[in-house]
Order: C-alpha cells, then structure tokens, then sequence
C-alpha cells in the first residue's frame, strides 16, 4: 500500500465512527463544537499512529481514548473557565482510571444526539453557507479540503467559515441545546433548506467536475435519511428524502455517452434506478401517512416529491398521469406561489388537456416581471404555438427565447426549433 | 458509490449464534440510520433453490442440493458509501463481530461496486493515482 493508500483507509475507519464519536463526545461534554474539534484531533492523531501500528481491531475505542484524553487535556487547561467543564474533566478521568473498556463509552443509540447535532450544525442563527459547511462536517464527516473541493472554493474559506460558525454557536450558548418538541418543525425548515441546498449543488454539477461535486447528492442523501431517522414524525423530513432518492433514481439517464444532457420525457427509463424508486417512493407514502389522510399538511418538499413520483411510475411520457401532475402544480402554487411553478403548471395541462389549454396558463405570464429574461417562458409558449399550427408566431416567440438563453447548447437548439417553425410557416 | 457485499462460507450448516445475531442487528440498526444501508437480506438453503445452467450448447435447469458448491452465499447487503476504503472498513467491522463471537466460523465478505458512469470515474481516479 502507498502511503496515500493508508491515508484513504484511515479516513474511512474514521468516517465509519464518526458519527459516534461526535455524539458520544458532545454529550459527554455537552459541547458540540468541541466534541468536533476533538474528534477531528482523533483522526489527526490517527492519520499519526496507524501507519506504523496498522489499524486496530476496534477502530473506535481507539479514536475515543484518543478523543477522551484530548478532551481532559482541553479541560485542564480551561479549567478556570466553567465549573461544569471542571466536573466533566473529573469524571472522565475516573473513568479513564477504572474503566479500561472505551468501547463501552461508545453510544450505539446516538438518536437524540444525533438531533442535536444536526439541529445545532443547521442552526437557523448561521448563515446558509456555514450551515452547509457545518453540516458537510459534522454530519457526513467530510475534512474541510472535501468541502472546499465539492464548492469549488478555497479551503482557507472553508475553514474560516467552519471556525466562525462554531465560535458563534459558543458566545451564543448554543453550544449544547436541543430545540423543544414544539419548536421541532420550525427548526426543521432551515436543516431541510440546507439539505436541499447540498442535493442540489451535486444535482447541477457538470461532468468533468471534480468527483466530490456529484458526491454531494449522496451526501445530501444520507442526511436525509438520517433525519427521518432521528425525526420520524415529520411529513416534511419524508418528502425531501422522496424528492431526493426520486431525482436521484433517474442520475444515469440524464446525461447521454457524451454528457450532453438528456430532458426528463427523452430519458431511457430502463436506466432508471429501481431500487431508489421503491425507496422514494416508500418515503412519499410515509410522508403522506404523516401528513393526514386528506393530504391538508402536504407541504413544499412532499408536494414536489409527489410530482416527480408521477414520473417514475410512469413506464413511458405518454402513461405519465399528466392530469394529477396539473393538480400537484396547482396545490404547489398555492402553497408557494411562483411563476415558474405556474409555468410547470402549464407544461402538465398542455400534455393533459392539450395545447390550448396549456398556452391560455403560459400566456398570463407574459409580462410577469420574475420571468422578463426566462428563456424557458417563450420555450414552452413556442412549444404549444407550434403544436396549434400558429407557425409564424411560434417562430417569433422561439427566437426571441433563443436569444435569452444563457447557454449556447440551449440557444442552438432552440435557434433551431425557431426555424423549423419558419419552415413549417412557408410550406 | 453503490456497493454489494457477499457473504459467503464454506460451512453452510453453521448459522449465526444468538449473540451475533444480535451484533449484527446491532450494526445494521446504525448502519440503516445512518443512512447508509440500503437494502439487505438473507438467503435460504441452495437445497431449496436450482440453477438454470447454459454448458456446450445445452440448456439444463437442476435443482438443488448441489454436492460440487465449495462457497455458499449466504446474504447480501447494498451500501450507498463513499469510496471503496469507505466498503471495505464497514466490512472490516461487519467480519470483526463474527470473529468476536463465531470464532471457529470461516468465511468470506465480498465487496463489489456496482457498474455506474461514478464508479468507472473512481477507477480512471484509482489508475490515475497508480500512475
């Protein structure tokens, strides 16, 4: 094995305890931030020793002794600082004394740590780019340099914001606090918010991009199966993990031999994932039994976990139940309202009642501020124009998008429909 | 990365004692929460499944027991994880607790990647690091 081996293998033990470290540490310390911070030392320290030791046989007890006497060693030194850190400090070193087996120190029932942890790495209080890299850390177990390498920015940036973000929790005691059973959803909304965030940022990489980028989706995935894990009460926290593993499902048809990119109706099928559609579409059932039987608390992420479930059940576009995607639109945009959910609205009526009945939606949102530089606007409205025979303003329409969009693939092919449009109009 | 393990043994007849039944549950409980364990299961006795066999041309379906198998699949498990140090660490710790509690037991735990356009990525990253 090159060192570069070793390295790789001692990062993934460490990942592998991780999430038992930290959760183990911080409630010993009732410190989150710390207990990260300590349980990075550990990896450090093993990264040290392992290479010469090999790996031990119980990766974990090791790191936490590791973790532990750090833990005292940070203690003593701030032992002035709070009292309550000073009877920690006491007790671990009892412990460390009379109880040899760290392993036993270990929590396998991490659950409401685990809470704790992601509601505190997704505090609302935190900016949106420092939860993201708070939750990338102490959630998934990724070093600051995976971090920085998945969103393309320096590591220094990374770590400032890491350092700032924990220092913030500290000098706002919330270093350790759980967020009340009633204050449980609306907590809930920023970690999902982070969670989508992170999906989507691995959704939209381009290949050829660093392979960490794409990682994210997995990462974001994981997430969101431990939430519904740690808050199994959440019709929300089901609806994101469905919308996830749904556009997930569908990652090796979207793009062809050439990664050119692939529109959900042209997609092989066949190259669906299956095993992630039964899973999407087991937590949309969850999501839905939690929300009621009449669907009244469907929210944001369920709603549009049930529009892409359409999709996937669908064996072909012409099978898809275009009709009850109109709905799902229809209930989305009330309850966020949007003009490009209104402008999906149209695309599921044009396929589901026909095309004048899609351009009558699309045609209310001409002049609709939010939409004035949106090349898909006129993309969808020549669509439909040229599907009613209404040639010469099809081709009007799509040039005027063409000449909207930011991207030359996009411009090219609809340049192109623009002159069939033309064609059509002379012949 | 998605990944396959295979747990396969030469002595079929040798099932799992209480206690690492219980590990095991153990583990997979975590694993599971961790959103890392996707998909899991045992299977049963090859003598209760059959092979459907294409040899020099000739189709033949045989049922089992089947005397000449050395190695018996006796579950599998599907892991959505990182890299493939990250699979084989989680079968290092899966085949520890056998070890612990089984210690006469021998077997083997497979770690296969399933084929995805990311899984040939890493090994173009894997040669590229060897070269």
């Amino acid at each position: 094995m090159t060192a570069a081996d070793i390295h790789r293998t001692i990062l993934a033990v460490w990942r592998n305890e991780q999430p038992r470290l930290v959760t183990s540490l911080s409630r010993m310390l009732r410190d989150v931030p710390l207990a990260e911070d300590l349980t990075q030392e550990a990896l450090v320290a093993a990264l040290e020793h392992w290479p010469a030791t090999g790996v031990p046989e119980k990766p974990g007890a090791w790191l936490m002794a590791t973790a532990k006497r750090r833990a005292v060693d940070h203690l003593r030194r701030g032992r002035m600082l709070a009292h309550k850190h000073d009877m920690v400090a006491r007790d671990m070193e009892q412990e460390q004394q009379t109880v040899p087996d760290f392993d036993a120190a270990l929590d396998d029932d991490i659950g409401d740590e685990l809470l704790r942890l992601v509601f505190t790495a997704c505090h609302p209080l935190l900016s949106q780019e420092a939860r993201v890299a708070l939750a990338l850390r102490m959630i998934c177990g990724l070093t600051t340099e995976e971090i920085a390498r998945a969103f393309l920015v320096p590591d220094t940036t990374i770590a400032q914001r890491i350092v700032r973000a924990k220092r913030t929790l500290s000098e706002s005691g919330l270093a350790y606090e759980t967020p009340r059973r009633e204050e449980l959803s609306e907590r809930l909304a920023s970690v999902l918010e982070v969670v989508y965030l992170i999906f989507n940022e691995g959704y939209t990489a381009a290949r050829g991009e660093h392979w960490l980028r794409p990682q994210l989706c997995n990462e974001a995935l994981r997430m969101g199966r431990v939430l519904v894990s740690i808050a199994p009460h959440e019709p929300e926290a089901f609806g994101l993990l469905a919308l996830m593993e749904l556009n997930a499902s569908r990652t090796a048809a979207r793009t062809d031999a050439a990664g050119e990119p692939v529109l959900l109706t042209d997609q092989n099928r066949a190259r669906w994932d299956r095993l992630q559609i039964r899973r999407g579409l087991q937590a949309l059932r969850r999501a839905r039994e939690l929300a009621g039987v009449d669907g009244a608390a469907e929210g944001f992420y369920v709603l549009q976990a049930a529009i892409i479930a359409c999709h996937a059940e669908a064996a072909s576009v012409g099978e898809t139940d275009w009709g009850r995607i109109s709905e799902l639109y229809a209930e989305l945009a009330k309850r966020a309202p949007s003009p490009v959910v209104e402008l999906n609205r149209a695309v599921a009526v044009g396929m589901a009642e026909g095309p004048a009945a899609g351009l009558a939606i699309a045609d209310r949102l001409v002049g609709e501020p939010a939409l004035k530089s949106y090349h898909l606007l006129g993309s969808v409205r020549g669509d439909f124009l040229q599907k009613l025979g209404r040639f010469e303003q099809a081709r009007a329409t799509l040039e005027a998008a063409a000449s909207l969009a930011a991207n030359d693939r996009e411009r090219e092919l609809l340049q192109r429909r623009a002159a069939e449009a033309a064609a059509a109009s002379r012949g | 990365m998605r990944f396959m393990y295979i747990v396969t043994s030469p002595q079929p007849n040798q099932y799992p004692t209480p206690a690492l039944m219980e590990a095991i549950q153990k583990l997979a409980d975590r694993e599971i929460k961790a959103g890392r364990m996707l998909d899991s299961g045992g299977l049963m006795p090859v003598s209760m499944g059959a092979q459907v066999k294409v040899a020099n041309g000739k189709l033949s379906v045989v049922d089992g027991p089947f005397v000449e198998a050395k190695e018996l699949i006796g579950g599998y498990a599907i892991f959505e994880l990182r890299d493939k140090e990250e699979a084989v660490a989680a079968a290092v710790e899966f085949m520890q607790l056998h070890k612990e509690h089984m210690p006469h037991w021998e077997g083997t735990c497979e770690v296969r990647s399933f084929a995805s356009p990311e899984a040939e990525m890493a090994c173009q990253v894997e040669a590229r690091v060897a070269s």
